[in-house]
């Protein structure tokens, strides 16, 4: 059977021509209507947020850099050095050497601690999937996402800059945004 | 009154001299200030801020950006033709430049027991003359982009050409209503003549297809292919630096003269509603208040209706706004006749 292209071709249907008075209101009613819509926005207000004046509000669990934690009574690390986060991670970000707690030296709650915790953040993809693993809940997405840097070895943050406090805190969203 | 077919001279030289001069000064302080509230209008009709980094307000931001053309290399494609290349920019802003000459800024004043007319020079041909300065103003955009050496700017100057042929014969036609109406074609004598009424009321049909053709004149959105930024076909595209920003200011000071016509000839010019009678010196600002009005309302325009096809734009200003024209001329002259 051979091919007949006249088979494929599809009638457009078109509008009857409108009509002169419906042009000239085409032409003239539709462009207020228009002008209508744009002035809406100048009484709307601009929606932009300043950036560097002003942060986006971030929701409570949104998933920013990590943030190592301590036990509030005593100040032990909650971190016991167990590796889980590491083996966790899909982007193989986490670096973690245990080392044993002396009694001299006791730094986290559990028998091990860990000697060095780096995160390379250049690595990150911020999945969160180190916080689920952690079995003491010692590392956690906190809300900080300004986190550009001049050199790739200034993103591999340590274990004492996950520790200490953030400087800058991204705002958090209210209950009504 | 005059002899039509007169330029009313009665100052001595120097008045003339020092009136250019500050028509010429302010016209320019003014340019950038427009071209910022332009943009900033602009971001708020479409939910941001605009500029606001440079200097207070972003004020500062033509300024830098006059700065950075300046400092441009100038440069110009292997195929262009230099002289034409370099002349075109500036036939399009001198022409704009001197169609700013006409626009009546108020009425004769008396300073120091001299009389003093409050725009450039009241010529008897008035918008005859701006059309006149509109049609060579052509050439800078037909040698700007023939020039260049560019296929892509010559498809944008052929667009240009085409568009601002079809489009001035509307506009003329439209202010042939209001010349007939009011009997002369001296725009302080139109001025005067609206006494009564502004224009725009009983000329309602011409307001309307002037201002639609000035927007194509202009090269404003909807009509704006000559620039047509996401086709990136504009006379001048091969322009950069210096000579960029002269075409970029003559678009601009069109719009100013545009806005002023229309002003002038539907607006009443320095005139006031409500039988208000300021002194003498503040119908420049009058004027000029009213000028920012009609900008304001090119930009409005511009935020909202996008780009016209070519064809539409052909056959909008052939087949409808051409007819209309015609009919209110002769529905005019018919009214003022009987």
């Amino acid at each position: 059977m051979t091919y007949d292209p006249s088979a494929d071709v599809i009638e457009v249907i078109r509008e009857p021509a409108p009509s002169p008075a419906a042009s000239v209101y085409r032409t003239f009613g539709e462009t207020l209507r228009g002008l209508k819509t744009t002035f809406a926005r100048i009484a709307e207000g601009p929606t932009t947020i300043q950036y560097p004046e002003e942060k986006t509000p971030v929701y409570p669990r949104f998933r920013g850099r990590h943030k190592l934690h301590r036990f509030e009574d005593t100040g032990l690390e909650k971190c016991v050095g167990c590796s889980l986060c590491a083996a966790a991670c899909p982007a193989d970000c986490i670096r973690v050497v245990a080392a044993e707690n002396t009694p001299r030296n006791r730094v986290s709650a559990g028998e091990r601690y860990a000697a060095v915790y780096e995160i390379n953040i250049s690595r990150c993809i911020f999945c969160g999937y180190c916080e689920v693993a952690c079995p003491f809940d010692a590392i956690t997405m906190g809300h900080d996402y300004e986190l550009s840097d001049y050199t790739r070895s200034d993103l591999i943050f340590t274990k004492e800059m996950l520790l200490a406090e953030s400087i800058e805190r991204a705002p958090l969203r209210t209950e009504d945004e | 009154m005059t002899a039509l077919a007169d330029v009313s001279y009665f100052e001595p030289w120097w008045a003339q001299i020092i009136k250019s001069i500050a028509i010429f000064a302010v016209i320019f302080a003014i340019l950038p200030v427009l071209i910022v509230y332009e943009r900033k209008l602009l971001g708020r009709f479409q939910g941001r801020y605009g500029p606001n980094r440079v200097g207070p307000f972003g004020l500062m931001q033509p300024l830098a950006e006059i700065v950075k053309f300046a400092m441009k290399e100038p440069f110009r494609t292997t195929t262009s033709i230099g002289t034409l290349y370099r002349l075109a920019p500036v036939i399009s802003i001198i022409t704009a430049v001197g169609a700013l000459a006409i626009i009546p800024w108020g009425d004769v004043q008396h300073i120091f027991g001299t009389r003093f007319g409050l725009y450039g020079i009241d010529v008897s041909i008035g918008p005859l003359y701006v059309f006149a300065l509109a049609g060579i103003s052509f050439y800078g955009v037909m040698l700007g982009g023939w020039a260049s050496g560019s296929k892509y700017s010559f498809l944008g100057a052929m667009r240009g050409a085409a568009q601002l042929i079809s489009y001035e014969v509307s506009q003329s036609l439209a202010l042939v209503g209001v010349v007939i109406t009011a009997g002369t074609l001296s725009l302080t004598g139109i001025v005067h003549a609206q006494e009564g009424m502004w224009y725009f009321i009983p000329q309602i049909v011409g307001f309307l297809i002037y201002m639609v053709a000035s927007f194509a004149e202009t090269n404003r959105a909807p009509f704006d292919l000559l620039e047509a930024d996401s086709e990136i076909i504009g006379y001048f595209t091969e322009y950069g630096g210096t000579p960029f920003v002269s075409y970029l200011f003559a678009e601009y000071a069109n719009m100013i003269v545009v806005s002023a016509i229309a002003v002038t000839l539907f607006f009443g010019g320095w005139l006031l509603p409500f039988g208000i009678h300021p002194p003498g010196w503040v119908d420049p600002f009058v004027v000029l208040a009213k000028i920012v009005i009609v900008f304001t309302f090119f930009i409005w325009v511009r935020a909202t209706l996008p780009r016209l096809r070519y064809d539409q734009l052909m056959s909008f200003g052939w087949k409808i706004l051409l007819p209309l024209a015609t009919l209110n001329l002769l529905v005019t002259a018919i009214v003022v006749v009987t």
